[in-house]
């Protein structure tokens, strides 16, 4: 695909969940839990109201089509706050710092004075019906070139079970959203650009780690196109592939327009009740349908069926808007016969509705007629929307598993934004501002690693992304050696992770008493994973480190290498000092890697060099 | 600072000396919707006095004020139109902390003006504050055939939560019902499914912010309103619509106070009471104040001062004849408040020494059970 020609621009949104103590509005932990803890459960309706200046949002507008009831669950670790019972508390000072700073690394202005807002999201993700954010700094630059337009803190919204369910443990962890200008043109431009930005924000040591504590939204469009935002993407893998299939979506929607426009296609409210047509069907859905209702799409034949993306079709954009209705989609003639409905239903049916060969029947099943009119209405709405100037509508959008994207919503304008009267404005001086240090880029860092402690550079770079950074910078800040803390936390967790032993059980205070007792020479560098298939089954570390063999002393070491060199001195004068290792492997398993490796390796060349010279005549 | 409002529609503050003045933007025109009146329904009249349940942004300080009146109300609620025809009556745009007894009687000819009119019954929108004691001070005034029901909401109407819209369809059909008293309706639970109606003289705001704040206090709830249904359920103990005649007796003596009682508390608090005509203590459990008050009080009693002794647990009765204390003050002439609010007896003082001058009638009326603030018996527990 040719991205200059198509003229593709883009640009993203980053959201970062914080690793605050606290949450951004109530002194709730940052906790995610899991929602079979849930302590209790409530529910509300939510209602569009107004922005101040006396507009209600079309976003918002949309979410409404009809009545819901939301239900939340809480846990003993959400209080009123999440629960919209009760006032928010003043801005998170930890959380407004974290993201100071990280405007500074984008050599960002910060505003003189932050102001909290409460943007409109009726779609129960927020007890309150809006997501409470502010807009921290403005104006900052990317090595790549391009610009970061702005920093925002915001509340992170609840976390959907399932439907209408939400669980309110998420609510309120502080989020970073840092948006870019449309400054990329290729797909891979905007993963990197990402991938960047991701590494500048784990740079602070501040930010949540894991699947879900990062999403990023792209926007995109292409000459001709409209400005669209995909929502939700969570793999830093798939970001490219999302543009280039949006891209083609809103390639293929100007294809479509200008065939229809060749056809005369038109569309009308010609739509009619034909549910008595479908009173004896097999089809399982229009069995069950109260309502259903048929509109005819002129000169639309074969092109509401059309792929648009893979597995999307002119169609599926019709049945999202549709479904703004409560109903489950639509059917239209250019898939059927099918889904249990037959040839003869079909034929009846284009019949009913005067649809010639060129045109498209779309047909809604709903619970009554307030549904069916609606979602038939939404159906025109579409279409009218397929032959227009603009064939691409302004959209917010889902990314769908495979990095294709469903409609969610019409793109939110300025009138969703409210000021948050319950949070007072938080000043931002000079003197906040200039204390603020820039920590180390952890690209700078890996770097550093590999020269000042001779670690591989991919060992480094690993490391530096790894979340147990913090434990090996405090290990080193403690004496133990860097190589030895690298070594056990990329290589031997991971060989441990194969196995299938939990690692995540081992705690840090667990790592840092491991590595001191190798130091001070307790415990032998090979014992480590004995140790931690110990902690990593339930025992302290203390009880992992008896289970080991008992501690040899010097002389028993002796003694033992003295006791294998005899057993074996055939062996010892065929192979010389190339003996030493293969006799290390016995001794080690001898003495069950509770003694060092070096000692061992010390004592065996002395032994093997004393038997070799006994025997030398 | 000056705060600016960008194309995002995020707002910030920056230093008004970097600013330059454009000009004043273009006023914006006021939508007026008219309100569709249905014949088969019910006429309800909503007096608004401001509060939650009709407020929006004051960008003067940033903070919520009032501002909404009845008719604004009903624009943004339209699931009222549902259930009756309205008269909506602007009584007055303020907070419920500045409620006044002078704004209360305005309150109670309103209310009486309207019900004179043929209504079936009467909204009251109130800030929540100060609700009970306005519900209170209404159910002495006026002695009403039709319900009387005020209504507002913890959580702002200007958010999509908002508790306004339950509350006040909750409130309608309430007021479209068979009650015939003045009572509150404000949400039962957390929950967006029912809403609660109380007696004005037994209700009470128990908690700062939750949507269910207001407990009936001592007795059972008059009943309740289910949500979406509308349906209501009046309890026996109700009363019901046309038992009372229409009468209003807006007088009120506004010189009384109400104290609250503590240990440590010194008697010089009580001189400030000094030439009040009535005084109400929410005294220390069964009703008591400190040995070294009493002489304090049995100088403001001699002088005049109707004291009356009610009880800071707000749940129970006061004895003051159990304890040394409580026979003391009996001795020094405080009259015993039975199990009345503090709240509640504080405005009823008022009302009774609005309309009674004589000393025995008054600590006798006090003592009364006028409007179900006072009940001879203790049915309920905690």
């Amino acid at each position: 695909m040719d991205y200059k020609t198509a003229g593709l621009t883009a640009g993203i949104e980053i959201h970062q969940q914080l690793n605050t103590r606290e949450k951004l509005f109530c002194h709730c932990q940052t906790l995610l839990r899991d929602s079979s803890e849930h302590s209790g459960e409530f529910f509300r309706y939510l209602r569009v109201t107004e922005s101040e200046m006396g507009e209600i949002d079309r976003a918002a507008q949309e979410e409404m089509k009809r009545e819901r009831k939301f239900h939340y669950y809480t846990y003993d670790t959400t209080c009123l706050v999440e629960h919209d019972e009760e006032p928010p508390a003043p801005l998170n000072d930890e959380a407004l710092s974290v993201c100071l700073t990280i405007a500074k690394m984008f050599g960002m202005t910060p505003v003189q004075q932050v102001h909290t807002m409460r943007k409109l999201v009726i779609d129960g993700s927020n007890t309150s019906g809006f997501q409470r954010t502010a807009l921290v700094a403005l104006n900052g630059a990317l090595p790549q070139g391009g610009e970061i337009e702005t920093i925002c803190l915001e509340e992170e919204a609840a976390q959907r079970v399932k439907d209408d369910i939400f669980s309110l443990d998420r609510l309120g962890i502080p989020l970073i959203e840092i948006t870019t200008s449309p400054c990329m043109h290729s797909p891979e431009e905007v993963q990197e650009v990402a991938e960047y930005i991701g590494m500048v924000l784990r740079s602070t040591g501040k930010v949540k780690r894991g699947i879900g504590t990062i999403r990023q939204d792209v926007n995109i469009s292409i000459r001709g196109g409209a400005r669209v935002e995909i929502k939700g993407v969570q793999e830093l893998e798939l970001i490219a592939e999302v543009v280039r299939r949006e891209m083609q979506r809103q390639q293929k929607l100007l294809e479509i327009r200008d065939e229809l426009l060749q056809k005369k296609g038109s569309v009308h409210n010609n739509a009619k009740n034909v549910t008595e047509l479908f009173k004896e069907t097999n089809s399982t859905i229009l069995k069950k349908a109260k309502r259903i209702y048929a509109v005819n799409l002129e000169g639309f034949a074969g092109l509401v069926g059309r792929e648009i993306q893979p597995d999307r079709r002119l169609g599926s954009e019709m049945s999202d808007y549709a479904k703004k209705c409560g109903v489950g989609g639509i059917f239209h003639t250019d898939e059927l016969p099918a889904y249990g409905v037959t040839a003869e239903e079909v034929a009846r049916l284009r019949a009913h509705m005067n649809a010639g060969v060129h045109d498209c029947v779309v047909i809604v099943a709903a619970v009554n007629d307030t549904q069916a009119a609606c979602a038939v209405n939404q159906v025109i709405i579409r279409a009218l929307l397929a032959l227009s100037e603009k064939p691409v509508p302004e959209e917010t959008r889902k990314m769908l598993e495979t990095g294709s994207s469903a409609y969610m919503r019409p793109l939110p304008g300025a009138a969703r934004m409210y000021p948050e009267t319950d949070v007072l404005p938080v000043n931002v001086d000079d003197n906040r501002w200039n204390a603020i240090t820039v920590p180390e880029l952890l690209s700078v860092k890996a770097q550093r690693y590999a020269q000042e402690y001779s670690i591989d550079r991919n060992y480094a770079t690993q490391l530096v992304l790894s979340e147990k950074l913090p434990l090996f910078e405090r290990a080193v800040a403690e004496g133990i050696k860097p190589k030895l803390a690298v070594f056990t936390i990329l290589s031997t967790c991971t060989e441990l992770r194969r196995e299938g032993i939990p690692v995540g059980k081992i705690s840090d205070e667990d790592f840092l008493a491991t590595w001191h007792a190798v130091e001070s020479g307790r415990a032998a560098k090979e014992a480590i994973p004995d140790l931690f298939r110990g902690i990593a089954s339930g025992s302290t570390f203390d009880e992992a480190l008896r289970k080991l063999a008992p501690t040899v002393s010097f002389q028993d070491l002796e003694f033992i290498i003295h006791k294998i060199i005899e057993a074996r001195s055939d062996f010892v004068l065929q192979k010389g000092q190339a003996a030493l290792g293969p006799l290390m492997g016995v001794v080690m398993s001898e003495v069950r890697g509770s003694v060092d490796g070096k000692v061992v390796s010390e004592i065996l060349k002395k032994e093997i060099a004393a038997t070799l010279a006994a025997k030398r005549p | 600072m000056a705060v600016v409002k960008l194309d995002s529609g995020y707002n910030i503050g920056v230093n008004p000396v970097t600013c330059n003045f454009c000009g004043h933007p273009a006023e914006s025109l006021s939508k007026k919707t008219e309100i569709p009146q249905k014949n088969d329904l019910p006429d309800l009249s909503i007096v608004s006095t401001g509060g939650t349940i009709a407020s929006r942004i004051d960008y003067r300080t940033g903070s919520v004020t009032s501002q909404f009146d009845a008719g604004d109300i009903l624009v943004a609620i339209p699931e009222l139109a549902k259930v009756a025809n309205y008269r909506t009556i602007p009584l007055a745009t303020i907070l419920s902390e500045n409620m006044t007894p002078l704004i209360w009687q305005e309150l109670a000819r309103a209310v009486y003006k309207e019900i004179k009119n043929g209504v079936s019954g009467i909204i009251i929108t109130h800030g929540t504050d100060t609700m009970a004691y306005s519900a209170a001070a209404i159910s002495f005034m006026i002695d009403t055939p039709v319900p009387v029901v005020f209504v507002g909401s913890q959580r702002s109407a200007d958010r999509p939560s908002s508790d306004n819209a339950m509350n006040a369809v909750c409130a309608a059909s309430a007021a479209t019902s068979d009650l015939g008293e003045v009572a509150v309706v404000m949400h039962a639970t957390t929950n967006d499914d029912t809403c609660e109606i109380h007696r004005g003289t037994r209700v009470r705001k128990m908690h700062s912010s939750r949507r269910d704040a207001f407990r009936s206090m001592g007795i059972d709830p008059l009943g309740s309103v289910a949500y979406p249904s509308r349906e209501v359920t009046l309890k026996s103990h109700a009363v019901r619509r046309g038992n009372r005649k229409l009468t209003l007796h807006d007088k009120l003596e506004e010189h009384c106070g109400l104290v609250q009682f503590y240990p440590g508390m010194s008697p010089d608090l009580l001189k400030a009471y000094e030439g009040y005509k009535g005084l109400v203590i929410a005294g220390s459990g069964l009703g008591h104040v400190s040995t070294t008050l009493i002489p304090s009080l049995q100088k403001l009693i001699k002088r005049g001062t109707l004291v009356v002794m009610t009880s800071q647990c707000m749940q129970g009765r006061v004895c003051d004849r159990v304890y040394d204390t409580g026979r003391d003050l009996l001795k020094a002439g405080v009259i015993e408040g039975g199990d009345m609010l503090p709240e509640a007896a504080l405005v009823k003082m008022m009302w009774v020494l609005g309309n009674e001058r004589d000393p025995e009638k008054t600590a006798e009326l006090m003592q009364a059970d006028l409007k179900g603030e006072c009940n001879r018996r203790s049915t309920h527990g905690l």
